[in-house]
């Protein structure tokens, strides 16, 4: 990727100023209809398009069963656009990108269809100067995934139509990679077959997050938290995605795949090897790759899982003043599904810098509130020079980084409350990324989209990272299995008892977040 | 909410701010830098101020407005709080100075700086001559100035060449980002061919137009060429030579541009003008000598000034020469002479359509406001 850089004369490493603009490409989006494209992708492509951050002519086709002209698909775009983008809407830009505006109407499994495509394709690359460079974004079900990663490689959309080297085909995919190891190593054989693995872009949009990548920020550029971030000083690590919302709507994508598998294996396990691996070289997509490779080949689950693990479905009651159902009633359920939506594990690290911290990781849905963060949980001092009545109030020292929402990161310590005695108590120390910079920092969506059309790949898990993370989760996973159904928790709460317990045991007890 | 401290001082400043705080919370806690606006006491003042409450949407800061009132009156030093809704995510204190006080503004700024954090100084409108050497601007690590707001936008321009110090930064320079940006990436693909000369034709009073040619030199070390356009506004036409054929960033009017390159079909790119705001926040957003802008102000002198102006079709050629004749004859009347061609060559460009009429137009009504701002 540097190698033009160095050829060009108008760049220069001190220009700070100079955003990456994408070379010529166009996207094509698989599943045009959906949610995802309208709310996120559609809306995505503008907002770069407005930033500047899109070469001139760029092209958006659309694929869809729908029976829509490129116009229709014009409408939905900007109606999509209007609705959800986050910068304000411009006609001008609006007009150069409507022209680059496209929809094929098939299905997967049309032949006909992908050869529209493939003209449509080559249209592109004469009329706006796409370059023969186009990434394939596959809103699909994954299966769907064979069909159509087939289907592009027997339309020769796979493959640049030259062999110039600056021509690239991409392939973006989404999760879920596959529901244990096995399948997803099957899942990455198909795509790696057609599309070699430097082409393939697994969009995990946790990793687009400003906050994501302040992780590293704050472990790598600061002196003040390197020195305590191990085994010595920290206790334990608790990672948590909770969600308010049920899963109304959802059945058809969920019943069977549970908490565990949609959100562990993918979103808090690329968290953790975040916050746990070593310093990377450098920040070069192969480097930073190795240390997170690295650190989650050490990582395993800390059993007995009776113990160790829990798991819950929630039911029906009372949740921020409204009447909400249980998972077993909502419409598409079996009435006797065993899928978790609340699910905690326990993970070990086994390195010098980790060894004997547990980190916690859980997931819900329905649970108190909606929050994602990391909460790195230090040890108490050990000793302490006040009288056993003054730090009665003391907890332990924390460092919070608050992925989602309220983004930016906490930092609780002991305090003395004004008084003519000792007393401490803890008190929090805030920092918020939206009152330090800014309140319009990128959608995560258009950062991992620029950084695809731009062949950065940094922000995604590669197919090792997938089955490792696979390797971590799938003991787990065969215990429930065998295990009957997950236990019951009341919609709104902080999930089942259980969950509790499996910290308790070791006189730990979760955030409260 | 707007709190009025008339006939004041800066410790009666702090007091209200402190207690602001305890009423209202964490104001300035997460503040990162403190925003110095240096501006005569008038209408044009507020502009500025809201420019800077959007940009601290971007970099929340504490923003000081040094507004310098009437000489003649009785020293007098008035201030205004604002905070919430009211200034953005920044937090807005209005200095007006009168009499002696007014040339004494860096006495009034430093009891409000936020501790330890960078000092910005902002000159939206006249600026020093030499601003590191004022004295608002020896406090501040980054001093803005915005040549093309100022009476003589070229002369400004000469000046901050010569009174250059790391930590300058124009606007001007800040308004070319996307244009550099977008040249950039023309020349990040193959053939990556030398260029062997550049040529860049704007608004005759463009100080955009003189940086950009002045880059391009610095950068190319090719022979680059200033001309005068004569139609569109700020820059126009930006053509740079190779083997191959001519790169091509031309925008009519002022709003999309057209990219050529040879063997490659017209690529429309929207290179809207960029507001004042837009700028700022760019502006914030980096607080260290900007290396690329100082090559660019010493190259100034290698840029080539251009009589005739060039234009990419040759039909459009003949009454654009005539144009600047009498442009260059008369030049305080030059504008809208220059405006007429355009519109005569208005059938010669036929893909543009009505556009280069309407540009006309809208050059032709550009101009008084661009004389206000």
């Amino acid at each position: 990727m540097t190698a033009p850089t160095k050829r060009n004369p108008l760049r220069d490493p001190r220009d700070k100023r100079l955003p990456r603009i994408a070379g010529p490409c166009g996207l094509v989006i698989f599943g045009v209809t959906g949610d995802l494209s309208r709310k996120k992708l559609m809306p995505a492509i503008y907002d770069l398009a407005n930033r500047g951050l899109l070469p001139p002519g760029f092209a958006l086709v659309g694929f869809a069963r729908r029976d829509w002209a490129d116009q229709d698909f014009m409408q939905v775009v900007h109606q999509a656009v209007k609705e959800n983008a986050r910068t304000p809407f411009r006609q001008e830009v609006w007009d150069q990108l409507a022209e680059g505006i496209r929809f094929v109407q098939g299905t997967f499994d049309d032949d006909a269809a992908f050869d529209t495509l493939a003209a449509t394709v080559a249209d592109l690359d004469r009329e706006r100067g796409t370059g023969g460079n186009h990434a394939f974004y596959l809103s699909v079900p994954p299966s769907a995934f064979t069909t159509v990663v087939n289907q592009l490689k027997r339309a020769g959309l796979a493959t640049p139509p030259t062999d110039s080297a600056g021509q690239w085909r991409r392939v973006v995919i989404e999760k879920p990679f596959g529901h244990d190891l096995a399948s997803a190593k099957h899942l990455n054989k198909i795509v790696n077959e057609v599309f070699p693995e430097e082409s393939v872009f697994r969009i995990d949009h946790y990793l687009g997050k400003e906050t994501v990548q302040n992780i590293m920020a704050l472990r790598f550029a600061n002196q003040l938290y390197e020195p305590i971030w191990n085994a010595n000083y920290v206790d334990h690590v608790q990672i948590t995605m909770a969600e308010d919302i049920g899963l109304g709507g959802r059945a058809g994508y969920y019943d069977g795949i549970g908490a565990a598998r949609d959100v562990i294996q993918n979103h808090l396990l690329q968290l953790l090897a975040l916050t746990a691996m070593e310093e990377p070289v450098s920040f070069r997509p192969a480097d930073l790759r190795a240390e997170k490779v690295k650190v989650l080949s050490a990582t395993r689950p800390v059993g007995p899982f009776d113990e160790t693990t829990a798991r819950g479905q929630y039911t029906g009651g009372w949740q921020g003043g409204q009447r909400v159902p249980g998972l077993l009633e909502e419409g598409g359920f079996a009435k006797d599904s065993t899928t978790e939506t609340y699910a905690a594990i326990t993970c070990e690290i086994n390195t010098r810098r980790w060894a004997g911290v547990p980190f916690y990781l859980r997931t819900g849905k329905r649970l108190g509130r909606r929050v994602t963060e990391v909460a790195v949980v230090f040890k108490r001092a050990p000793h302490l020079p006040f009288d056993d009545t003054a730090t009665e109030e003391l907890g332990q020292n924390a460092l919070v980084v608050r992925v989602q929402p309220d983004e930016g990161v906490t930092m609780r310590f002991g305090s003395k409350v004004p008084g003519n005695t000792m007393e401490v108590r803890d008190v929090t120390m805030d920092f918020g990324y939206g009152h330090a910079f800014t309140e319009s920092s990128p959608e995560a969506y258009e950062r991992l989209l620029l950084d695809v059309l731009l062949g950065e790949p940094s922000l995604f898990p590669k197919n090792d990272e997938v089955e490792l993370s696979w390797d971590i989760l799938d003991p787990v996973l065969e215990h429930w299995a065998a295990t009957g159904a997950p236990e019951k928790y009341k919609a709104g709460t902080w999930g089942p008892a259980s969950a509790d317990e499996m910290l308790a045991r070791t006189g730990r007890h979760w955030r409260r977040p | 909410m707007i709190i009025d401290l008339p006939s004041t001082t800066t410790s009666q400043v702090n007091s209200k701010l402190v207690q602001l705080r305890e009423e209202g919370g964490a104001v300035t806690l997460g503040r990162v830098l403190t925003l110095v606006i240096v501006t005569d006491d008038g209408a044009k003042t507020e502009d500025a101020v809201d420019a800077a409450n959007d940009a601290s949407r971007e970099h929340p800061c504490r923003v000081i407005v040094v507004a310098r009132g009437a000489r003649k009156a009785a020293p007098r030093l008035d201030a205004q709080i604002r905070v919430g809704g009211d200034a953005g995510a920044s937090e807005v204190i209005v200095l007006r100075l009168y009499g002696e006080l007014a040339n004494e503004g860096a006495s009034c700024v430093v009891p409000l700086l936020l501790p330890d954090t960078p000092v910005v100084a902002w000159w939206p409108h006249e600026a020093p001559a030499v601003p590191a050497k004022d004295p608002i601007g020896q406090l501040a690590q980054r001093r803005i100035t915005d040549a093309a707001a100022e009476k003589n936008p070229i002369k400004a321009l000469e000046q901050r060449r010569s009174g250059y110090t790391p930590g300058d930064t124009d606007l001007a320079w800040t308004r070319l980002t996307l244009w550099r940006a977008m040249l950039a990436s023309a020349l990040d693909l193959p053939p990556f061919e030398r260029v062997t000369a550049a040529e860049v034709s704007g608004e005759a009073d463009s100080p955009s137009t003189d940086l950009l040619a002045a880059w391009l030199a610095g950068a190319l070390k090719a022979p680059v060429k200033r001309a005068k356009a004569t139609r569109g506004s700020g820059i126009v036409d930006v053509r740079m030579e190779r083997r191959s054929g001519a790169v091509e960033l031309v925008r009519p009017d002022g709003k999309v541009g057209t990219l050529a390159q040879p063997g490659q079909p017209e690529r429309r790119v929207a290179l809207q003008r960029r507001e004042i705001r837009d700028c700022l926040a760019e502006e914030l957003r980096r607080l260290d000598p900007d290396e690329v802008y100082e090559s660019a102000l010493r190259s100034l002198g290698k840029v080539v000034r251009g009589r005739t102006p060039v234009k990419a079709t040759s039909a459009a050629r003949k009454p654009a020469r005539k144009a600047t004749a009498t442009a260059d004859a008369k030049p305080a009347d030059a504008k809208p002479a220059e405006a007429k061609p355009a519109e005569a060559k208005a059938p010669a460009k036929a893909p543009a359509k009505a556009v280069p009429a309407k540009a006309a137009a809208k050059a032709k009504q550009a101009k008084p406001a661009k004389a206000k701002s």
